[in-house]
């Protein structure tokens, strides 16, 4: 619940990867007092020369929708990238700038989003 | 801990105010165009946050962040637009935001009868009230790191 969904966007800005992670809590919903702020960060890959681009090959944004409350953020976003550079830019029948469709990146992305939901998640929850 | 700079937008864009106290570096394009780039990035953000969002929404835009410096938003239900960018350790400055909203702006500009509130801000009092306060602020140190 806590961590909302996560978004990879390439290069030229298509969307690669979307992964959703909420359920509607509409009949859950007993108190309105949390704070329902969206905390959104931006992670951009690889630096951009001004005069180009330096090899092409990078430019990948992760973006993760979180609670503000949820903690580890940034050690999460560096966990995407390693799982996608493990799972996605490893595997020979992925090609750059495509959409990933790689079993594995699904569950290791998964998994490491469970690990953060337990490991950062301080005061979230009703 | 230091606070940057400061900008005040009205509802149509136009930048009424802009001050600055620890500004390294500057942004290579002339100050109208910083302007509109501010104002529309804000716009655009604002935007985005509300589609994206997964609930209901209570404030929405609240403030980013880069490795270097964070920008505090504040806009006011007439439209008013207060952005603070100030160092990261500065996390939450809404509070501020709220009290140059109402304890400055309202009380030295709005309630002045010679202010026009479509212009550019010309009130001396209320630029060196705004600078007294964000000098007073804890966070603000003239030492900027």
């Amino acid at each position: 619940m806590v961590i909302f969904s996560v978004y990879v966007v390439n290069k030229a800005g298509g969307l690669i990867y979307q992964y959703d992670n909420y359920v509607p809590r509409t009949e859950v919903e007993k108190t309105f007092s949390y704070p329902l702020d969206l905390v959104l960060k931006h992670h951009d890959e690889k630096v951009i020369v001004s005069f180009g681009q330096r090899d092409g090959i990078k430019g990948i944004k992760f973006i993760v929708l979180a609670d503000p409350r949820q903690a580890g953020i940034d050690a999460l976003l560096k966990k995407i990238y390693e799982i996608y550079s493990d799972f996605a830019l490893k595997n020979p029948f992925y090609s750059l700038e495509m959409p990933i469709r790689c079993e594995l990146f699904d569950q290791n992305l998964k998994g490491a989003l469970e690990v953060a939901e337990k490991a950062g998640n301080f005061g979230a929850g009703s | 801990m230091t606070v940057h700079n400061f900008y005040l937008f009205d509802r149509n864009g136009n930048c009424l105010f802009y001050n600055e106290w620890n500004r390294k570096k500057q942004a290579g394009i002339s100050k109208e165009e910083e302007f509109k780039l501010m104002y529309g990035m804000l716009f655009s953000i604002r935007s985005f946050v509300s589609k994206m969002a997964p609930l209901d929404m209570k404030d929405g835009f609240l403030s980013f962040q880069t490795s270097k410096y964070r920008l505090h938003y504040y806009e006011t239900p007439s439209g008013l637009k207060l952005v603070l960018n100030t160092d990261l350790s500065v996390s939450n400055a809404r509070e501020t935001l709220q009290h140059i909203y109402s304890n400055l702006y309202v009380e030295l500009v709005v309630k002045n009868p010679s202010c026009s509130s479509t212009q550019t801000l010309d009130s001396e009092l209320f630029s060196s009230r705004l600078d007294s306060f964000i000098r007073s602020l804890p966070f603000y140190s003239p030492r900027a790191a």
